[in-house]
């Protein structure tokens, strides 16, 4: 819910407010003379590319607020520039700051997702048509990355299950295994080997059916941008951002755990799992706290504790009763 | 160029380059003007200036050789403090952000994690060579011992790099690293094949040539 804005100081008149081109003028202005007193190549050299650029806006993308338990924190949002210019998305480069310059070459139409395996009704469906078979949802879920960062993102989609349900697993199906598109000639990062493309993750088919588990089109009220992970992606919010996989080509019902990418390129830091837990740090720096992106005070803002499952504990804890979180990390 | 390297402004002017880049990251903190994750901006920024000032530091001895610039050796203490300054800044900033300066989870920190504590390593044997940077220091140490003690600064620039190295692993991620790690490669080599030069010629010509040097 949004604070009240009709109380404790007095408004400025709308005469008195900076129109947005000017103070964005100035910013770019102040930004140009630091450049130009300490060099150009010096100034972004120093800055490291601070100055990225928010996604252009994208087509409206209504949804009905969510009856999902849990699924509507009462977080402030992330700001809309942030969490489009802050992106984990190696193939499109491995800083944060390069997806939002990089994913414009994704063409995201036209699209199909291959939903297959251990399934009585296996298709290949239209992202178009995928978007038609549940009724989208606004939801507002905390996003914790395994860096030690986090975010509240507002996204618009459907859960998971509602896809699950109308492909009717087997009784084979014990995992969902999701594939990432892999295209090296729109995607620049694909040439580093940082990962075994195409990037690969999974849930337990319990975690998939849970109702928290979304299958998302759109956030901020339009379709993704690009560098999120458009047409369509995953979130899984109680686990570590990297299982919820972005541009997903195909969807498969598996019998056996399926090796996932991180996990494959890192098994001592990366587990199947990767709930978020305060608990159980990563090896090379703690998981206690984390550190709000865009929290006022810059860098002079206080991290906050995690929350075991971010936040989520008791919409999925059952799902993992009676298992040692720490070894199953 | 020799000449305009002994110029009275050029040391001022130095002095205030190397304080640029902490000025701009400082604006930057102060202005929230640093991205969406300032902390980590500021963190990586401090850290990739320790290993710039640390290769200009190690580049002015192979440079003085290469050019014929003497007057060069002029900058290099400055150039060493620099890097030790933005170590300072950079482990603060460490202390500061990461761990809300709270000693107890500063000293259990530490040990943790192997690249924090190479870095930390870095920083402490960059302190004794700080200390001593002042003439008197080196009159007082003699400049044979004052030579000795600063040769640390070697195993300095090669824990930064493997500090780097094991921060950059977690992404397979090597294409900064290297360019510091071939920086390095040809700074440190360069010294090593004067000393096996130098070792190469018959000791019984070099004893006398150095005593007759320092006679």
């Amino acid at each position: 819910m949004p604070p009240p804005t009709d109380r404790g100081f007095d408004h400025a008149t709308p005469s008195e407010i900076t129109p947005r081109t000017a103070y964005e003028g100035r910013r770019d202005w102040m930004k140009r003379l630091a450049g130009g007193a300490l060099g150009v190549g010096l100034a972004g050299w120093a800055g490291r590319q601070a100055l990225a650029q928010a996604a252009p806006r994208g087509a409206a993308l209504p949804g009905a607020r969510s009856a999902v338990p849990g699924a509507l924190t009462m977080d402030k949002a992330t700001s809309r520039e942030d969490a489009t210019t802050y992106n984990n998305y190696y193939e499109f480069g491995t800083d944060k700051s390069d997806p939002a310059r990089t994913a414009h070459t994704l063409k995201t139409r036209p699209w199909t997702v291959a939903v297959e395996g251990a399934v009585k009704k296996p298709r290949s469906i239209g992202i178009d048509e995928l978007m038609k078979l549940g009724a989208m949802e606004d939801r507002v879920y905390r996003l914790r990355c395994v860096e030690g960062w986090s975010m509240v993102i507002p996204w618009v989609g459907f859960s998971l299950s509602e896809l699950i349900r109308q492909v009717e697993p087997t009784g084979n199906a014990k995992y969902v295994e999701f594939v990432t598109q892999a295209d090296a000639k729109t995607m620049p990062g694909l040439g580093s080997r940082v990962l075994d493309w195409p990037y690969v993750e999974a849930l337990r088919i319990d975690e998939a059916m849970h109702p928290l588990a979304m299958l998302v089109f759109g956030m901020y009220g339009e379709v993704l941008p690009n560098q999120n992970g458009a047409p369509l992606r995953l979130v899984v919010p109680w686990k570590y951002g990297f299982k919820s996989g972005k541009s997903i080509v195909a969807i498969r019902f598996v019998e056996q755990q399926p090796a996932t990418s991180w996990t494959k390129a890192g098994p001592q830091e990366y587990g199947f799992y990767s709930n978020v837990n305060p608990r159980v740090d990563h090896p090379r720096w703690s998981q206690a706290t984390e550190r709000r992106i865009g929290e006022p005070g810059g860098v002079f803002a206080k991290k906050r504790p995690t929350l075991m499952f971010n936040g989520y504990e008791p919409q999925v804890g059952q799902l993992y009763a009676g298992m040692d979180l720490a070894r199953n990390f | 160029m020799n000449r305009l390297l002994l110029h009275p402004a050029t040391k001022p002017l130095l002095i205030a380059a190397a304080f640029g880049p902490f000025a701009w990251l400082l604006w930057g903190a102060l202005t929230d003007s640093l991205g969406p994750n300032p902390a980590e901006a500021l963190m990586r920024g401090t850290g990739d200036w320790v290993l710039r000032m640390l290769c200009l530091t190690l580049a002015v001895t192979p440079l003085r050789d290469w050019t014929g610039w003497s007057a060069l050796a002029r900058f290099r203490r400055l150039l060493g403090v620099a890097s030790f300054g933005y170590g300072v800044t950079h482990f603060l900033c460490y202390a500061w952000l990461d761990m809300s300066l709270d000693p107890a989870a500063i000293v259990k920190d530490i040990p943790k994690r192997p690249f924090i504590l190479v870095g930390t390593l870095a920083l402490l044997l960059m302190a004794p060579l700080a200390a001593t940077s002042f003439n008197r220091a080196i009159r007082t140490l003699g400049a044979a011992r004052w030579k000795k003690l600063h040769r640390l600064v070697y195993p300095v620039a090669l824990l930064a790099l493997l500090h780097f190295f094991w921060m950059r692993a977690a992404k397979n991620n090597f294409a900064e690293w290297s360019v510091y790690a071939a920086v390095l490669a040809v700074l440190l080599g360069w010294r090593l094949l004067q000393a096996w030069r130098r070792g190469r010629r018959s000791p019984t010509r070099a004893v006398p040539a150095v005593r007759a040097a320092t006679a």
